[in-house]
């Protein structure tokens, strides 16, 4: 490898390019009028403001100092942490969400910012040599940079741009935490799902029934019954909690959205028209699509944010199967990409940093277009790149120029 | 540097979790997008909202003109669940307006609900002017409930209903037969209305609207290219005489039986009266099911039994005539044979009774008196000869081809509703009765005289007249005489049925007719200046007292109507089918009636 030499990472400048592409010409087919005037005041005119917006900070991020990025790493974090809390106080709410700062007509939302901010906290504190995931200490405080801004963005009502936080966690298990972490985690989803479906005390039952098995099963070996009563009380004791929790602390829609995405209940009250109202765009789309701006569905305001939360759906109607498709496999070669690119990294803080992005897309691609296809629940995050909307665009730009700024002048790096 | 490799190949794990959700997600495209077609479905319906404009129904006139069925309007309320925000202001407004309880309310929203939420059903049907003129003012406040105009049928007489039938909403399985009809489309049910129904429904047109979420308009889909426009029904002219119609109702009434009038030069159906029959106003509008079903549970009158078409009788003495003529065709009678007749035919140990007459008879006053013992005879004559066939078999079922060319025991299949075959029997028949080789000419010898296993309908009988007025061919009777402004019937209706019997034996057998009617046993049927012909019969019914039939045209030298008329119940045939043919012949041919005393005489009496 010659030193001194950037090498600057087309593909994913490419796949940039692609992404902010296919989200314009699918927001401008959904909400323009008529072809005749261009008019800067509608979504698409201002979606292009917001594109050459993130151009230009693309070009800004890459071009500064790469030490800029691992040294100022707290003072950044620290900075959204406030600006999350801030934004609780003054904040200007969308459906019950205090998750906006609005200057003018133009919305900041600083949860989109405070992923960026975590990923790189996150990235220089794994990277120190010191660091030992498999250490309490280290372990801890790690959680405690992913947890810190998921609280303060659940305290403003606003669980969709939290969940992806918790994607992060698959960056902490490939520089070492622990699997039976991920596999408790596993656990404790599965047992959720079972919980919406039956009463506690059948779970704890069937999970009791099971306990007798594998202790007659280890009957030779009596050591292991203090390992396994310990795993069987801490089951126990989730089971009860995650219950009272689920029938007391969950709202009335937040339990109802949870139990239609299972098929627990059918559309109460149109709880699930949005996910119907988004399969039938998707579905009717057929191979090929039914062409730009021809969508019925989308063009017709049945599927609500259609622009935002829901553009996939334009995608599935307009362009068919063909195009969604290419969709979900460019997002796939993104983060692969992105994966693979990390992996190869000399600098640590460069490799953590880029599977922390990676992650952050990985989560906003299965959140936003499982929920399209309804094998999500309905949790309003953007789709990277293509969802209309400044936030998140400039969030993502900063994330992948930062990268691919660290990415090119990784052999600068002593 | 810290060292990484250690968890390398966690990089795998994290690497197969992203292509695993890449993978799902596109299977899941491909069941949405391409295995599954019912979101393609219901995008439509999301989306489309066909606005159809329902032609006017065409008119139906009689043969000379007069309007018997026309149109008017009616509006149905229809509803898209989906569009339909239920707010407590709505239902009350609309239970208001329509005049129901709000549980009748939820019903009928809920069934519209269950059958699809996408598609129009019918709230509220026909509904009034006053009403329809409310709703108009306040259907921007109704989101999701419209206005279907829709064309109901007035009858200008009360006479016809069987004959012009009705038209009623399509049910399920003429929706699944064809995709044409939506829900709430009305349909030809019966009669003219149905067999005709391509031609007087016209076609809807129907533009494709595309709406958006709130139901507004968004202009027309793909710029109109699968807009229709609406086709207007076509007007019919029935070959019915309104008139005649009319008359032959009035004169039937308190009675039962039917009168069935062809023109035997085109055999169309001048009238076709069955009694009892009902006002066909009764089936049109709100109300038509609540009579539907009123008329239905009538089963002593069964005024939606159309005897004309579907009641068999025994032809009796009227029988006589066709034996006449094929005794003739198979050579073994002619004119001047004469069989002698004393008080009846004597076979084996029984007598078939005759009443008085002269004796020895020839063919002529054989019809003039109705002589039993002649035709017994012609019928063994033709059943027992030898010369031409060798067994009562093979003579038989010579007879039967010869039977059955005059249309007896079979559907004319043209425009009339339901008919039915009436009953000749076959020599399978008797062979399966009797056994084989166990039934010879004697064994069956009342179907000479029109009794036994024959029946016929009054349909049947009255082509029967028309074709000895003919001397031989017959077309079948239909119903319209054009459609639109052309004659554009089925050319079925143009197709002459020629019958197994030379012209020349119709000859004596319009004398006897003649002589019937002049000297015999029609001199009750008989018009004033007019020359007809005819024939008594009279029907043995075991339930009850004889029918009373005749049957007759005229005038006899240029053929203008025949006629069958039946009266259930009223004994010999000459008693008062005798005079209702006279007066429906005077009636159509005179335009008038001068014996009003008698066709008061006939008004006023019940025969039940």
């Amino acid at each position: 490898m010659k030193k001194n030499k950037t090498h600057i990472d087309w593909t994913l400048i490419f796949l940039f390019f692609l992404l902010i592409s296919i989200g314009w010409i699918n927001i401008y087919s959904t909400t323009v009028e008529s072809f005749d005037s261009f008019n800067f005041n509608t979504s698409y005119g201002r979606q292009l403001i917001w594109i050459s917006s993130a151009i230009l900070l693309a070009i800004f991020t890459f071009v500064i100092n790469y030490r800029f990025f691992p040294g100022f790493a707290t003072p950044i974090y620290f900075i959204f942490i406030l600006l999350l809390l801030l934004v609780i106080v003054v904040g200007e709410s969308t459906k019950g969400a205090s998750s906006w700062f609005g200057f003018g007509s133009l919305g900041i939302q600083p949860a989109e910012f405070a992923k960026y901010a975590t990923c790189l906290l996150l990235a220089r504190y794994i990277a120190n040599n010191e660091c030992d995931l498999t250490k309490v200490k280290n372990l801890s405080v790690a959680i405690l940079i992913i947890v810190l801004p998921l609280f303060f963005i659940l305290l403003q009502n606003d669980t969709g741009s939290a969940l992806p936080f918790l994607f992060l966690f698959i960056a902490l298990y490939r520089e070492g935490l622990f699997s039976w972490i991920l596999i408790a985690g596993l656990t404790a989803i599965v047992l959720f799902i079972l919980l919406v479906f039956f009463k506690e005390w059948i779970i704890a039952a069937f999970i009791t029934f099971l306990l007798i098995w594998v202790l007659w099963l280890f009957r030779k070996k009596k050591r292991t019954y203090k390992g396994i009563l310990l795993i069987y009380a801490t089951i126990i004791i989730y089971i009860f909690t995650v219950d009272a929790i689920y029938t007391r602390v969950l709202k009335d829609y937040q339990r109802a959205r949870i139990e239609v995405l299972f098929g627990k209940i059918e559309d109460s009250k149109g709880i699930d028209y949005n996910v119907i109202q988004s399969k039938i765009a998707i579905g009717s789309g057929g191979l090929l699509g039914k062409g730009f701006r021809n969508g019925t569905q989308t063009n017709l305001n049945f599927v609500p944010e259609q622009s935002t939360d829901f553009i996939f759906c334009t995608i599935g109607e307009e362009w068919g199967f063909v195009g969604s498709s290419v969709v979900v496999l460019l997002y796939a070669w993104l983060i692969i990409h992105i994966f693979l690119r990390s992996e190869q990294q000399r600098v640590p803080f460069v490799r953590i940093y880029g599977y922390c992005i990676a992650c952050i897309f990985f989560a906003h691609f299965t959140i936003n277009i499982g929920m399209t296809l309804g094998i999500m629940p309905v949790i309003g995050i953007p789709l990277p790149f293509i969802s209309y909307g400044g936030s998140s665009l400039l969030a993502y730009t900063l994330m992948l120029f930062t990268f691919i700024n660290l990415d090119a002048k990784t052999n600068l790096w002593n | 540097m810290k060292d990484s490799s250690r968890y390398q190949y966690r990089k795998w794990i994290i690497l197969l979790s992203v292509i695993l959700v890449s993978v799902v997600y596109i299977i899941r495209l491909l069941f949405l997008q391409i295995i599954d077609d019912q979101w393609e479905i219901r995008a439509k319906g999301n989306a489309l909202r066909y606005v159809c404009d329902y032609p006017p129904r065409g008119l139906i006139y009689d043969r000379n003109g007069e309007l018997l069925v026309t149109n008017t309007i009616s509006y149905d309320l229809m509803v898209v669940p989906r569009n339909v925000k239920l707010t407590e202001t709505l239902i009350k407004e609309l239970c208001h307006i329509l005049q129901i309880s709000e549980e009748e309310f939820m019903k009928r929203f809920d069934k519209a609900k269950a059958y699809s939420p996408y598609i129009e059903s019918i709230f509220d049907r026909q509904i009034t002017d006053e009403t329809h003129g409310y709703i108009e003012e306040r259907l921007h406040r109704l989101q999701g409930f419209y206005l279907q105009p829709r064309t109901l049928r007035k009858y200008l007489t009360s006479s016809a209903a069987h004959s012009l039938g009705y038209i009623g909403e399509v049910n399920y399985y003429e929706i699944e037969k064809n995709p044409y009809y939506k829900m709430g489309d009305y349909i030809g049910k019966i009669g003219i209305e149905k067999y005709y129904e391509e031609e007087l429904r016209g076609t809807k047109g129907c533009q494709i609207l595309m709406v958006d979420n709130l139901n507004r308009e968004k202009g027309s889909f793909q710029n109109g290219m699968f807009d229709t426009a609406a086709i207007v029904g076509k007007s019919l002219w029935a070959s019915l005489d309104k008139e005649l119609q009319e008359y032959g109702e009035l004169l039937m009434k308190n009675k039962r039986g039917s009168i069935v009038a062809i023109e035997p030069s085109t055999g169309e159906i001048l009238c076709i009266v069955t009694s009892p029959s009902y006002d066909p106003a009764l089936l049109v509008g709100r109300n038509r099911g609540k009579n539907y079903a009123i008329l239905e549970k009538d089963s002593i009158n069964k005024p939606l039994f159309n005897r004309a078409l579907m009641a068999q009788y025994p032809p009796g003495s009227t029988f006589k005539l066709v034996n006449a003529l094929i005794g003739q065709e198979e050579g073994v009678i002619n004119k001047d044979t004469r069989f002698s007749c004393t008080m009846g035919f004597a076979y084996g140990n029984r007598v078939l009774g005759c009443h008085a007459h002269a004796s020895p008879l020839a063919m002529v006053a054989s019809i003039q008196t109705s002589c039993n013992a002649y035709y017994c005879r012609v019928l063994k004559a033709i059943l027992e000869n030898r010369k031409k066939y060798k067994s009562t078999k093979e003579a038989y079922d010579a007879w039967y081809q010869k039977i059955i060319s005059f249309g007896f025991g079979q559907k004319f299949n043209s425009d009339l509703p339901y008919e039915l075959k009436g009953n000749i029997p076959t020599s399978a028949y008797y062979d399966r009765y009797y056994g084989e080789n166990r039934w010879k000419a004697t064994t069956i010898i009342s179907i000479a005289i029109g009794q036994g296993e024959i029946t016929v309908t009054p349909v049947q009988l009255a082509n029967f007249v028309a074709i000895i007025a003919n001397r031989g061919y017959y077309y079948p009777p239909h119903l319209v005489k054009a459609i639109g402004h052309k004659d554009s019937l089925n050319t079925q209706f143009y197709t002459k049925h020629y019958v197994d019997v030379k012209p020349a034996y119709f000859d004596p057998v319009i004398e006897g007719m003649e002589k019937a009617a002049t000297a015999g046993t029609v001199r009750s049927a008989s018009v004033p200046g007019i020359k007809i012909g005819g024939k008594t019969g009279t029907a043995q019914n075991p339930h009850g007292k004889d029918h009373s039939i005749l049957i007759g045209y005229a005038p006899l030298d240029n053929p203008k109507i025949a006629i069958s008329v039946i009266v259930e119940n009223a004994g010999f045939g000459a008693t008062w089918a005798g005079p209702i043919t006279s007066l429906m012949i005077e009636k159509y041919l005179k335009d008038s009636v001068s014996r009003k005393e008698l066709e008061e005489r006939i008004i006023n009496t019940n025969i039940y």
